[in-house]
Protein backbone atom coordinates (compact mmCIF):
# COMPACT_ATOMS: atom_id res chain seq x y z
CA UNK A 1 0.00 0.00 0.00
CA UNK A 2 1.36 3.43 -0.93
CA UNK A 3 2.18 5.65 2.00
CA UNK A 4 0.44 9.01 1.96
CA UNK A 5 2.82 11.67 3.28
CA UNK A 6 -0.02 14.20 3.33
CA UNK A 7 -2.02 12.26 5.92
CA UNK A 8 -1.78 12.62 9.69
CA UNK A 9 -0.41 9.66 11.68
CA UNK A 10 0.29 8.70 15.25
CA UNK A 11 2.20 6.09 17.19
CA UNK A 12 -0.07 3.08 17.80
CA UNK A 13 -1.23 3.27 21.45
CA UNK A 14 -0.11 -0.35 22.00
CA UNK A 15 3.45 0.56 20.97
CA UNK A 16 6.29 1.72 23.21
CA UNK A 17 9.62 3.17 22.11
CA UNK A 18 12.74 2.52 24.15
CA UNK A 19 15.65 4.87 23.44
CA UNK A 20 18.85 3.10 22.37
CA UNK A 21 22.22 4.45 21.20
CA UNK A 22 21.37 3.65 17.57
CA UNK A 23 17.79 4.98 17.67
CA UNK A 24 15.04 3.07 19.46
CA UNK A 25 13.65 -0.31 20.17
CA UNK A 26 9.97 -0.67 19.31
CA UNK A 27 7.66 -3.07 21.10
CA UNK A 28 4.08 -3.72 20.11
CA UNK A 29 2.24 -5.07 23.15
CA UNK A 30 -0.63 -6.21 20.94
CA UNK A 31 1.13 -8.43 18.42
CA UNK A 32 4.27 -8.78 20.61
CA UNK A 33 6.59 -7.88 17.80
CA UNK A 34 9.92 -6.30 18.44
CA UNK A 35 11.43 -4.01 15.85
CA UNK A 36 14.00 -1.25 15.62
CA UNK A 37 14.22 2.34 14.49
CA UNK A 38 17.74 2.50 13.21
CA UNK A 39 18.46 6.22 13.32
CA UNK A 40 17.80 8.88 15.97
CA UNK A 41 16.27 11.07 13.28
CA UNK A 42 13.66 8.42 12.44
CA UNK A 43 12.80 8.28 16.14
CA UNK A 44 12.31 12.05 16.13
CA UNK A 45 10.04 11.80 13.09
CA UNK A 46 7.93 9.03 14.65
CA UNK A 47 7.56 10.96 17.90
CA UNK A 48 6.52 14.11 16.02
CA UNK A 49 3.78 12.40 13.98
CA UNK A 50 1.13 12.88 16.63
CA UNK A 51 1.55 16.64 16.88
CA UNK A 52 1.92 17.37 13.17
CA UNK A 53 -0.83 17.73 10.60
CA UNK A 54 0.85 15.35 8.19
CA UNK A 55 3.76 12.97 7.91
CA UNK A 56 5.41 15.47 5.54
CA UNK A 57 5.18 18.14 8.25
CA UNK A 58 6.79 15.76 10.72
CA UNK A 59 9.70 15.21 8.32
CA UNK A 60 10.09 18.99 7.98
CA UNK A 61 9.90 19.53 11.72
CA UNK A 62 12.53 16.84 12.31
CA UNK A 63 14.84 18.56 9.84
CA UNK A 64 14.95 15.70 7.32
CA UNK A 65 16.33 17.10 4.05
CA UNK A 66 13.89 16.99 1.11
CA UNK A 67 16.29 14.70 -0.77
CA UNK A 68 15.68 12.01 1.87
CA UNK A 69 11.90 12.29 2.10
CA UNK A 70 11.34 9.35 -0.26
CA UNK A 71 13.54 7.07 1.86
CA UNK A 72 11.80 8.13 5.04
CA UNK A 73 8.41 7.62 3.38
CA UNK A 74 9.46 4.02 2.65
CA UNK A 75 10.49 3.51 6.29
CA UNK A 76 7.19 5.02 7.51
CA UNK A 77 5.24 2.82 5.08
CA UNK A 78 6.88 -0.27 6.61
CA UNK A 79 6.03 1.01 10.09
CA UNK A 80 2.40 1.52 9.05
CA UNK A 81 2.27 -2.02 7.60
CA UNK A 82 3.52 -3.49 10.88
CA UNK A 83 1.00 -1.37 12.84
CA UNK A 84 3.66 0.61 14.67
CA UNK A 85 2.05 3.81 13.39
CA UNK A 86 -1.57 4.40 12.31
CA UNK A 87 -3.30 6.99 10.20
CA UNK A 88 -5.46 9.21 12.40
CA UNK B 1 14.34 -13.76 17.73
CA UNK B 2 12.57 -12.14 14.83
CA UNK B 3 13.41 -8.50 14.26
CA UNK B 4 12.30 -5.92 11.74
CA UNK B 5 14.60 -3.08 10.88
CA UNK B 6 13.23 0.28 9.83
CA UNK B 7 15.13 3.21 8.50
CA UNK B 8 17.61 4.49 5.98
CA UNK B 9 21.13 3.05 5.85
CA UNK B 10 23.04 3.74 9.05
CA UNK B 11 26.63 3.81 10.16
CA UNK B 12 26.78 0.38 11.82
CA UNK B 13 24.68 -2.71 11.29
CA UNK B 14 22.19 -3.71 13.94
CA UNK B 15 24.31 -6.73 14.84
CA UNK B 16 27.29 -4.43 15.42
CA UNK B 17 25.11 -2.25 17.63
CA UNK B 18 23.91 -5.27 19.55
CA UNK B 19 27.47 -6.36 20.21
CA UNK B 20 28.02 -3.10 22.08
CA UNK B 21 25.06 -3.82 24.31
CA UNK B 22 21.62 -2.28 24.66
CA UNK B 23 20.19 0.10 27.28
CA UNK B 24 18.36 -2.90 28.76
CA UNK B 25 18.16 -6.59 27.86
CA UNK B 26 15.67 -7.73 25.25
CA UNK B 27 15.94 -11.37 26.21
CA UNK B 28 15.83 -11.55 29.97
CA UNK B 29 15.46 -14.95 31.58
CA UNK B 30 14.28 -14.92 35.16
CA UNK B 31 14.28 -18.16 37.08
CA UNK B 32 11.86 -17.83 39.96
CA UNK B 33 12.70 -20.91 41.99
CA UNK B 34 15.11 -23.82 42.16
CA UNK B 35 12.25 -26.03 43.34
CA UNK B 36 11.19 -28.59 40.79
CA UNK B 37 8.98 -31.66 40.74
CA UNK B 38 11.26 -33.14 38.07
CA UNK B 39 15.00 -33.83 38.03
CA UNK B 40 15.81 -33.67 34.32
CA UNK B 41 19.27 -35.00 33.67
CA UNK B 42 20.16 -32.02 31.45
CA UNK B 43 18.77 -29.25 33.72
CA UNK B 44 20.79 -26.07 33.05
CA UNK B 45 20.24 -24.79 36.56
CA UNK B 46 20.63 -28.15 38.33
CA UNK B 47 17.25 -27.52 39.97
CA UNK B 48 15.41 -29.67 42.46
CA UNK B 49 15.27 -28.09 45.90
CA UNK B 50 14.06 -24.60 46.72
CA UNK B 51 16.82 -22.31 47.99
CA UNK B 52 15.96 -20.57 51.29
CA UNK B 53 17.55 -17.37 49.95
CA UNK B 54 15.11 -17.10 47.03
CA UNK B 55 13.65 -13.63 46.41
CA UNK B 56 10.54 -12.90 48.47
CA UNK B 57 7.33 -11.77 46.81
CA UNK B 58 8.10 -8.14 47.67
CA UNK B 59 11.65 -8.43 46.34
CA UNK B 60 10.45 -10.06 43.12
CA UNK B 61 7.88 -7.30 42.67
CA UNK B 62 10.56 -4.67 43.10
CA UNK B 63 12.55 -6.38 40.33
CA UNK B 64 9.42 -6.10 38.16
CA UNK B 65 9.28 -2.36 39.01
CA UNK B 66 12.86 -2.03 37.78
CA UNK B 67 12.12 -3.94 34.60
CA UNK B 68 9.18 -1.62 33.96
CA UNK B 69 11.38 1.47 34.44
CA UNK B 70 14.05 0.00 32.15
CA UNK B 71 11.36 -0.85 29.58
CA UNK B 72 12.13 -4.52 29.50
CA UNK B 73 8.98 -5.44 27.64
CA UNK B 74 8.81 -9.07 28.66
CA UNK B 75 10.60 -11.60 30.79
CA UNK B 76 11.14 -15.28 30.08
CA UNK B 77 10.20 -16.94 33.33
CA UNK B 78 11.61 -20.32 34.24
CA UNK B 79 13.11 -22.28 37.09
CA UNK B 80 13.04 -24.90 38.49
CA UNK B 81 9.36 -25.17 37.94
CA UNK B 82 8.14 -21.57 38.34
CA UNK B 83 4.49 -22.48 38.92
CA UNK B 84 5.48 -24.22 42.18
CA UNK B 85 6.06 -20.81 43.75
CA UNK B 86 2.95 -20.15 45.86
CA UNK B 87 2.99 -16.51 44.68
CA UNK B 88 3.51 -17.40 40.99
CA UNK B 89 0.14 -16.15 39.74
CA UNK B 90 0.39 -13.00 41.86
CA UNK B 91 3.75 -12.25 40.26
CA UNK B 92 2.34 -12.88 36.78
CA UNK B 93 -0.56 -10.51 37.45
CA UNK B 94 1.75 -7.90 38.95
CA UNK B 95 4.13 -8.04 35.98
CA UNK B 96 1.40 -7.77 33.41
CA UNK B 97 -0.15 -4.82 35.27
CA UNK B 98 3.31 -3.19 35.15
CA UNK B 99 3.80 -3.65 31.40
CA UNK B 100 6.24 -6.51 31.70
CA UNK B 101 4.81 -9.34 29.62
CA UNK B 102 5.43 -12.85 30.85
CA UNK B 103 6.54 -15.86 28.85
CA UNK B 104 6.82 -18.76 31.20
CA UNK B 105 8.28 -22.22 30.77
CA UNK B 106 6.66 -25.10 32.60
CA UNK B 107 6.66 -28.87 32.67
CA UNK B 108 2.88 -28.60 32.95
CA UNK B 109 2.50 -29.78 36.53
CA UNK B 110 0.06 -27.03 37.54
CA UNK B 111 -1.61 -26.55 34.19
CA UNK B 112 -5.03 -28.02 34.85
CA UNK B 113 -8.21 -27.02 33.03
CA UNK B 114 -9.01 -24.12 35.37
CA UNK B 115 -5.53 -22.59 35.03
CA UNK B 116 -5.61 -23.08 31.26
CA UNK B 117 -8.89 -21.20 31.04
CA UNK B 118 -7.56 -18.42 33.20
CA UNK B 119 -4.44 -18.13 31.03
CA UNK B 120 -6.54 -18.06 27.88
CA UNK B 121 -8.16 -14.88 29.21
CA UNK B 122 -4.94 -13.09 30.14
CA UNK B 123 -3.13 -10.83 27.68
CA UNK B 124 0.64 -10.56 27.61
CA UNK B 125 1.16 -14.06 28.94
CA UNK B 126 2.79 -16.73 26.81
CA UNK B 127 3.24 -20.32 27.87
CA UNK B 128 5.94 -22.74 26.85
CA UNK B 129 5.68 -26.43 27.70
CA UNK B 130 8.86 -28.47 27.75
CA UNK B 131 9.23 -32.00 26.44
CA UNK B 132 12.40 -33.74 25.35
CA UNK B 133 10.94 -36.67 23.48
CA UNK B 134 7.99 -37.06 21.13
CA UNK B 135 7.19 -40.33 22.91
CA UNK B 136 6.98 -41.13 26.61
CA UNK B 137 9.89 -43.54 26.27
CA UNK B 138 12.38 -41.01 24.90
CA UNK B 139 11.06 -38.08 26.96
CA UNK B 140 10.86 -39.81 30.33
CA UNK B 141 14.41 -41.15 30.05
CA UNK B 142 15.56 -37.53 30.36
CA UNK B 143 12.75 -35.84 32.31
CA UNK B 144 11.49 -38.62 34.55
CA UNK B 145 8.68 -41.15 34.61
CA UNK B 146 5.24 -39.72 33.97
CA UNK B 147 6.55 -36.37 32.72
CA UNK B 148 5.47 -36.91 29.11
CA UNK B 149 1.86 -37.68 30.05
CA UNK B 150 1.85 -34.67 32.39
CA UNK B 151 3.09 -32.31 29.65
CA UNK B 152 0.64 -33.69 27.10
CA UNK B 153 -2.24 -33.18 29.52
CA UNK B 154 -1.19 -29.54 29.95
CA UNK B 155 -1.06 -29.09 26.17
CA UNK B 156 -4.52 -30.60 25.79
CA UNK B 157 -5.84 -28.27 28.49
CA UNK B 158 -4.41 -25.17 26.77
CA UNK B 159 -5.74 -26.23 23.38
CA UNK B 160 -9.20 -26.98 24.80
CA UNK B 161 -9.31 -23.66 26.65
CA UNK B 162 -8.62 -21.85 23.36
CA UNK B 163 -5.38 -20.32 24.59
CA UNK B 164 -4.16 -19.93 21.01
CA UNK B 165 -0.59 -20.37 19.96
CA UNK B 166 1.46 -21.55 22.91
CA UNK B 167 4.99 -22.91 22.54
CA UNK B 168 6.32 -26.42 22.86
CA UNK B 169 10.00 -26.41 23.65
CA UNK B 170 12.46 -29.25 23.20
CA UNK B 171 16.20 -29.61 23.59
CA UNK B 172 17.78 -31.55 20.74
CA UNK B 173 19.57 -34.71 21.86
CA UNK B 174 21.14 -37.70 20.17
CA UNK B 175 18.11 -39.72 21.28
CA UNK B 176 15.32 -37.40 20.12
CA UNK B 177 16.71 -35.80 16.96
CA UNK B 178 15.09 -38.50 14.82
CA UNK B 179 11.70 -37.47 16.27
CA UNK B 180 11.77 -33.85 15.05
CA UNK B 181 8.89 -34.44 12.64
CA UNK B 182 6.87 -36.06 15.42
CA UNK B 183 7.53 -33.07 17.71
CA UNK B 184 6.29 -30.81 14.93
CA UNK B 185 3.14 -32.93 14.62
CA UNK B 186 2.46 -32.64 18.35
CA UNK B 187 2.81 -28.86 18.08
CA UNK B 188 0.65 -28.59 14.95
CA UNK B 189 -1.97 -30.84 16.53
CA UNK B 190 -2.30 -28.44 19.47
CA UNK B 191 -2.19 -25.21 17.45
CA UNK B 192 1.18 -24.60 19.09
CA UNK B 193 4.55 -23.43 17.82
CA UNK B 194 7.59 -25.68 18.13
CA UNK B 195 10.73 -24.29 19.67
CA UNK B 196 13.94 -26.24 19.27
CA UNK B 197 16.96 -25.41 21.40
CA UNK B 198 20.51 -26.51 21.81
CA UNK B 199 21.76 -28.78 24.58
CA UNK B 200 24.39 -26.94 26.62
CA UNK B 201 26.85 -28.68 28.95
CA UNK B 202 25.67 -26.55 31.91
CA UNK B 203 24.17 -27.51 35.27
CA UNK B 204 23.39 -31.23 35.39
CA UNK B 205 24.03 -31.37 31.62
CA UNK B 206 27.73 -30.97 32.43
CA UNK B 207 27.53 -34.63 33.41
CA UNK B 208 25.11 -35.85 30.74
CA UNK B 209 26.33 -33.82 27.76
CA UNK B 210 28.65 -36.50 26.41
CA UNK B 211 25.79 -39.02 26.34
CA UNK B 212 23.06 -36.69 25.08
CA UNK B 213 24.71 -34.40 22.55
CA UNK B 214 23.84 -34.97 18.89
CA UNK B 215 26.52 -36.40 16.61
CA UNK B 216 28.12 -34.31 13.86
CA UNK B 217 25.97 -36.10 11.27
CA UNK B 218 22.83 -35.38 13.33
CA UNK B 219 23.80 -31.70 13.55
CA UNK B 220 23.98 -31.51 9.76
CA UNK B 221 20.54 -33.07 9.43
CA UNK B 222 19.20 -30.74 12.10
CA UNK B 223 20.54 -27.74 10.19
CA UNK B 224 18.81 -28.89 6.98
CA UNK B 225 15.59 -29.55 8.89
CA UNK B 226 15.64 -26.05 10.42
CA UNK B 227 16.45 -24.35 7.09
CA UNK B 228 13.37 -26.03 5.58
CA UNK B 229 11.15 -24.95 8.49
CA UNK B 230 11.57 -21.23 9.17
CA UNK B 231 8.38 -21.29 11.28
CA UNK B 232 10.14 -23.39 13.93
CA UNK B 233 11.56 -21.14 16.65
CA UNK B 234 15.15 -21.65 17.77
CA UNK B 235 15.85 -18.77 20.14
CA UNK B 236 18.88 -18.22 17.89
CA UNK B 237 20.56 -21.06 19.74
CA UNK B 238 22.05 -22.80 16.70
CA UNK B 239 24.16 -20.01 15.28
CA UNK B 240 27.19 -22.31 15.45
CA UNK B 241 25.51 -24.32 12.67
CA UNK B 242 25.43 -21.30 10.36
CA UNK B 243 28.89 -22.34 9.15
CA UNK B 244 27.13 -25.22 7.31
CA UNK B 245 25.59 -22.87 4.74
CA UNK B 246 23.27 -19.91 4.76
CA UNK B 247 22.80 -18.41 8.23
CA UNK B 248 19.72 -19.58 10.11
CA UNK B 249 17.09 -16.86 10.64
CA UNK B 250 17.61 -14.56 13.64
CA UNK B 251 20.52 -12.78 15.20
CA UNK B 252 23.62 -14.83 14.65
CA UNK B 253 25.60 -13.73 17.66
CA UNK B 254 26.21 -14.54 21.29
CA UNK B 255 23.98 -12.10 23.14
CA UNK B 256 25.42 -12.79 26.60
CA UNK B 257 25.55 -9.57 28.61
CA UNK B 258 24.72 -7.59 25.46
CA UNK B 259 21.05 -8.28 24.83
CA UNK B 260 20.65 -11.36 27.03
CA UNK B 261 20.99 -12.03 30.72
CA UNK B 262 19.65 -14.15 33.55
CA UNK B 263 18.35 -13.46 37.04
CA UNK B 264 18.44 -16.60 39.16
CA UNK B 265 16.04 -17.43 42.02
CA UNK B 266 18.29 -15.90 44.71
CA UNK B 267 18.70 -12.70 42.68
CA UNK B 268 22.13 -13.43 41.22
CA UNK B 269 22.59 -11.96 37.75
CA UNK B 270 24.48 -13.99 35.17
CA UNK B 271 25.54 -13.06 31.65
CA UNK B 272 23.27 -15.68 30.09
CA UNK B 273 21.00 -18.58 31.13
CA UNK B 274 23.70 -21.14 30.30
CA UNK B 275 26.53 -19.87 32.50
CA UNK B 276 25.44 -20.22 36.11
CA UNK B 277 28.98 -20.08 37.36
CA UNK B 278 30.83 -17.52 39.53
CA UNK B 279 32.98 -16.51 36.60
CA UNK B 280 29.91 -15.11 34.80
CA UNK B 281 28.08 -13.72 37.82
CA UNK B 282 27.64 -9.94 37.57
CA UNK B 283 26.23 -9.43 41.08
CA UNK B 284 22.92 -9.63 42.92
CA UNK B 285 19.73 -7.61 42.47
CA UNK B 286 19.67 -7.02 46.26
CA UNK B 287 22.83 -4.86 46.00
CA UNK B 288 22.45 -1.05 45.95
CA UNK B 289 21.33 0.08 42.51
CA UNK B 290 19.70 -3.27 41.86
CA UNK B 291 19.49 -4.94 38.49
CA UNK B 292 19.63 -1.60 36.65
CA UNK B 293 23.05 -0.76 38.00
CA UNK B 294 24.40 -4.24 37.28
CA UNK B 295 23.20 -4.09 33.68
CA UNK B 296 24.76 -0.68 33.17
CA UNK B 297 27.93 -0.87 35.26
CA UNK B 298 28.93 -4.46 36.02
CA UNK B 299 32.57 -4.84 34.91
CA UNK B 300 31.79 -8.37 33.71
CA UNK B 301 28.92 -7.28 31.45
CA UNK B 302 30.88 -4.26 30.18
CA UNK B 303 33.76 -6.56 29.28
CA UNK B 304 31.43 -8.88 27.35
CA UNK B 305 30.34 -5.88 25.25
CA UNK B 306 33.87 -5.15 24.09
CA UNK B 307 34.97 -6.51 20.71
CA UNK B 308 36.01 -10.14 21.18
CA UNK B 309 39.16 -11.51 19.60
CA UNK B 310 38.62 -14.42 17.22
CA UNK B 311 41.62 -16.18 18.76
CA UNK B 312 42.25 -19.62 17.35
CA UNK B 313 39.29 -19.09 14.98
CA UNK B 314 40.83 -15.96 13.39
CA UNK B 315 42.25 -17.88 10.44
CA UNK B 316 39.00 -19.77 9.77
CA UNK B 317 36.96 -18.50 6.83
CA UNK B 318 33.71 -19.37 8.61
CA UNK B 319 34.21 -17.16 11.68
CA UNK B 320 31.86 -14.48 10.37
CA UNK B 321 29.12 -17.11 10.07
CA UNK B 322 29.44 -18.87 13.42
CA UNK B 323 31.17 -16.18 15.53
CA UNK B 324 33.09 -18.91 17.31
CA UNK B 325 29.90 -20.40 18.72
CA UNK B 326 28.57 -20.51 22.27
CA UNK B 327 30.58 -19.12 25.17
CA UNK B 328 28.87 -21.40 27.70
CA UNK B 329 29.48 -24.54 25.63
CA UNK B 330 33.17 -23.69 25.47
CA UNK B 331 33.47 -22.74 29.11
CA UNK B 332 31.89 -25.86 30.59
CA UNK B 333 33.81 -28.20 28.32
CA UNK B 334 37.09 -26.59 29.39
CA UNK B 335 37.82 -24.99 26.01
CA UNK B 336 39.33 -21.49 25.63
CA UNK B 337 36.64 -18.85 25.10
CA UNK B 338 38.45 -17.42 22.10
CA UNK B 339 38.62 -20.76 20.27
CA UNK B 340 36.15 -23.03 18.52
CA UNK B 341 32.82 -24.22 19.89
CA UNK B 342 33.04 -27.86 21.06
CA UNK B 343 30.48 -28.68 18.37
CA UNK B 344 32.20 -26.64 15.63
CA UNK B 345 30.81 -28.05 12.37
CA UNK B 346 34.28 -28.13 10.85
CA UNK B 347 35.48 -30.45 13.60
CA UNK B 348 37.91 -27.96 15.19
CA UNK B 349 36.10 -28.29 18.53
CA UNK B 350 36.43 -32.08 18.61
CA UNK B 351 40.17 -31.75 18.16
CA UNK B 352 40.38 -29.26 21.02
CA UNK B 353 38.13 -31.39 23.23
CA UNK B 354 40.49 -34.32 22.82
CA UNK B 355 43.18 -32.23 24.54
CA UNK B 356 41.08 -31.43 27.62
CA UNK B 357 41.19 -33.82 30.56
CA UNK B 358 37.78 -34.26 32.17
CA UNK B 359 38.99 -32.99 35.59
CA UNK B 360 40.00 -29.72 33.87
CA UNK B 361 36.40 -28.89 33.10
CA UNK B 362 35.04 -26.14 35.39
CA UNK B 363 33.01 -27.40 38.31
CA UNK B 364 29.44 -26.21 38.14
CA UNK B 365 29.07 -26.01 41.93
CA UNK B 366 26.71 -28.05 44.05
CA UNK B 367 23.54 -26.78 42.37
CA UNK B 368 20.14 -27.57 43.84
CA UNK B 369 19.77 -31.22 42.89
CA UNK B 370 18.01 -33.32 45.46
CA UNK B 371 20.27 -35.42 47.62
CA UNK B 372 18.47 -38.62 46.78
CA UNK B 373 20.16 -41.88 45.92
CA UNK B 374 21.17 -42.03 42.29
CA UNK B 375 20.61 -38.31 41.82
CA UNK B 376 21.78 -38.44 38.23
CA UNK B 377 18.81 -40.59 37.32
CA UNK B 378 15.48 -39.04 36.46
CA UNK B 379 13.15 -39.37 39.40
CA UNK B 380 9.45 -38.68 39.47
CA UNK B 381 8.53 -37.12 42.78
CA UNK B 382 4.94 -36.88 43.98
CA UNK B 383 3.77 -33.39 44.85
CA UNK B 384 2.14 -33.99 48.22
CA UNK B 385 4.29 -31.65 50.26
CA UNK B 386 4.30 -28.62 47.98
CA UNK B 387 1.78 -25.95 48.95
CA UNK B 388 -1.00 -25.66 46.43
CA UNK B 389 -2.67 -22.34 45.85
CA UNK B 390 -6.21 -22.59 44.57
CA UNK B 391 -6.73 -20.98 41.19
CA UNK B 392 -8.75 -17.86 41.76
Amino acid sequence: MAFDLQRAYRLNPAVTLRPEPFGALVYHFGNRRLSFLKTPQLVTVVRLLESQDSAADALEAAGVPASQHARYAAALAALADSEVIDAR
Amino acid sequence: MHVDEHGPPRPASLVQQFKRGLAAPICLTWELTYACNLQCIHCLSASGRRDPRELSTAEAMSVVDELERMQVFYANIGGGEPTLRPDFWDLVDYSVAHHVGIKFSTNGVRLDKAIAERLAQTDYVDVQISIDGATAEVNDAVRGRGSFAMALRAMDNLAEAGFGEFKISMVVTRQNVAQLDAFKQIADGHGARLRVTRLRPSGRAADSWDDLRPTAEQQRRLYDWLVDRPDVLTGDSFFHLSALGAPLPGLNLCGAGRVVCLIDPVGDVYACPFVLHDEFRAGNVREPGGFTRLWRESPLLLRLREPAAAGACASCGMFDACQGGCMAAKFFTGLPLDGPDPECVLGHGERELAKVCLPDRPQAGPGHSRRSPGRRDPVFVPLGRIPVRAAS
